[in-house]
C-alpha cells in the first residue's frame, strides 16, 4: 500500500469523522428539518404554553398543517407569544381558535387549531386571538381536590351529627366559601 | 492440621500479595510508558506519515465493523424503544432515546468495545511479534528509539482514531433507528427529529461524548501497547498478552465510563 493510497483513505476518513460531527451537532442538535414548503407566520399569545417547545407540529383536525417558528415572552402583557408558521396551502378564517394540546398522556405538545366562521383570512403577521392555554397537570389535580373537598359527603356529615351540628348548617356553611 | 491449614493460609495470603506487587508493578510500568510516549511523540508528527499509516490501519480498516454494528444497534434500540414508548402514548419520544442512548453512552462505550478487540489486539500482537524477533533490539541496535518509532505513532493514531469512529457510531445509529421508527414502524418523521433536536445539547450531550470517546483512546491504545511491549517474547506470551488486552481494555473502558459520566453529571 503506497504513501498516496494510505493519505486517500485517512483524508476520507477524517471527512467522513467531521460529517459525522458536524450531523450530530447540526441534525441531531438543532437544524430544523420540516418538510413543509412555503409558509406564512402568524402570532399567538397564550397565558401559559406548557412544555410546547419550537419546530413542534401545528395541527388542524389532526393533520400537520405547519409548525411551531418560535416562542417568545411579551414582558407587558406577561404572556407567552407563540409564533407558528403555516404552510400556504392552507388558508384559516380570522376567528380561528388555538389551543395547545399534548399527544398522548405524557407526549409532546403540539399546537391545533380550529377554524371559525369568519370570511377573511389570516395574513402573514396576523395574531390569533383566541386561544386556549395548555392543560397544566398539577393544575388540573389541585382544582380537582379542591372541588371534592368542598363537597359535603357522608363522612362529614356523620361526623358532624356526632359533634352534635346540624348538617344543613354546615352545607351552607361552605356554600358560602370562597371557591 | 491446625498448622497445615494456617501454612494455606499463609500460601494464599503471600499469593494475594505477590498479585498485588506484580500488578502495582505493571500499572508503573505502563505509566512510565505513557510519559515516555508523550515525550518521544515529537518523532511522530515530524513524521506524520508514519501516524497516518496506522491511522489507516485502525481507523478506516475499523470503518467496517463501527458502521454495521451501529446500523444494527441503532435499529435494535428503536425497536426496543418503541416497544415501551408505545404503552405511554409517547411513542414521538423514540428519536430522543435513540439519540441520547448513542450520542452519551453507546457511542463511545461500543465503539471502544470494538476498537479494543479490532484494532487493540492488532497492535498488540504486532508490537509482541516485533519483540519476540527482536525487531525492537535491532532498532536500538541501531540508535533508533522504538518508543518513538513504533509506539509514539500508533498511539497517536489510536487517539485521532477512536473520536471519529465514535461519532460515525452515534450518526449511523441514529440513522438505522430512524429507519425502524419512521418508515417501518410510522413514527411521525418531523417529531422524531424536533423531539430529538429539542432534548440533545451540543455542549452536554454530543461534547461530552467526544471527550468520552477521546479519554477511551487514549486508554484503549495505551493498553494495547503497554501489553504488546510487556508481553514475553515467546509465542505463548504474545498470545496471553493479546487476551488481557481483550479483558483489561474492555473493563478499563466500562470503568472510567461510569467515573466520567458521575463527573459531567454532576458537574
Amino acid at each position: 500500500m503506497d504513501r498516496i493510497k494510505i493519505d486517500l483513505w485517512v483524508g476520507i476518513f477524517v471527512a467522513l469523522g467531521v460529517a459525522a460531527l458536524l450531523g450530530l451537532a447540526m441534525k441531531v442538535g438543532n437544524l430544523t428539518s420540516s418538510k413543509i414548503g412555503d409558509t406564512y407566520k402568524v402570532t399567538a399569545a397564550f397565558e401559559n404554553i406548557g412544555g410546547l417547545k419550537p419546530n413542534a407540529p401545528v395541527k388542524s383536525a389532526g393533520v400537520l398543517v405547519g409548525r411551531v417558528a418560535d416562542i417568545g415572552f411579551d414582558s407587558k402583557a406577561y404572556e407567552a407569544v407563540v409564533t407558528i408558521k403555516i404552510d400556504k396551502r392552507y388558508a384559516f378564517p380570522k376567528d380561528t381558535f388555538a389551543n395547545i394540546y399534548t399527544a398522548g398522556l405524557l407526549g409532546e405538545q403540539y399546537v391545533g387549531l380550529e377554524a371559525g366562521g369568519d370570511e377573511d383570512v389570516l395574513q402573514e403577521g396576523d395574531k390569533i386571538t383566541q386561544t386556549q392555554d395548555a392543560v397544566v397537570l398539577e393544575k388540573m389535580i389541585s382544582q380537582f381536590l379542591y372541588n371534592k373537598a368542598s363537597e359535603p359527603n357522608n363522612d362529614s356529615k356523620a361526623s358532624d351529627e356526632k359533634a352534635g351540628k346540624e348538617p344543613a348548617a354546615t352545607s351552607t356553611e361552605l356554600g358560602d366559601a370562597p371557591f | 492440621m491446625i498448622k497445615s491449614a494456617l501454612n494455606g493460609l499463609i500460601g494464599l495470603l503471600s499469593g494475594i500479595g505477590h498479585r498485588m506487587i506484580a500488578r502495582t508493578w505493571r500499572l508503573g510500568a505502563g505509566a512510565r510508558l505513557f510519559f515516555l510516549t508523550l515525550m518521544y511523540s515529537g518523532e511522530s508528527f515530524r513524521r506524520f506519515h508514519l501516524t497516518l499509516r496506522e491511522v489507516y490501519f485502525t481507523g478506516v480498516m475499523s470503518l467496517l465493523i463501527i458502521i454495521v454494528s451501529a446500523f444494527f444497534v441503532g435499529m435494535v434500540l428503536a425497536l426496543q424503544g418503541y416497544n415501551t414508548l408505545q404503552k405511554y402514548g409517547s411513542s414521538e419520544a423514540i428519536g430522543v432515546l435513540v439519540a441520547l442512548a448513542l450520542v452519551r453512552e453507546l457511542g463511545p462505550v461500543v465503539t471502544a468495545l470494538l476498537f479494543a478487540g479490532r484494532a487493540g489486539t492488532a497492535i498488540t500482537a504486532e508490537i509482541g511479534l516485533m519483540k519476540t524477533t527482536e525487531q525492537l533490539s535491532a532498532m536500538e541496535m541501531m540508535a533508533v528509539n522504538p518508543i518513538a518509532r513504533v509506539v509514539a505513532p500508533r498511539f497517536w493514531a489510536g487517539v485521532i482514531a477512536m473520536p471519529i469512529l465514535a461519532a460515525l457510531f452515534s450518526m449511523v445509529g441514529i440513522l438505522g433507528g430512524y429507519l425502524v421508527a419512521v418508515p417501518l414502524i410510522g413514527v411521525d418523521d418531523g417529531a422524531f427529529w424536533s423531539q430529538m433536536q429539542a432534548n440533545v445539547d451540543v455542549r452536554d450531550d454530543v461534547i461530552n461524548g467526544v471527550i468520552k470517546s477521546l479519554v477511551f483512546g487514549v486508554a484503549c491504545t495505551m493498553i494495547a501497547l503497554f501489553e504488546g511491549f510487556d508481553a514475553p517474547p515467546t509465542a505463548e506470551g504474545v498470545s496471553h498478552a493479546t487476551t488481557r488486552t481483550v479483558v483489561i481494555s474492555s473493563l478499563t473502558v466500562l470503568g472510567l465510563d461510569f467515573v466520567l459520566t458521575s463527573f459531567m453529571l454532576v458537574v
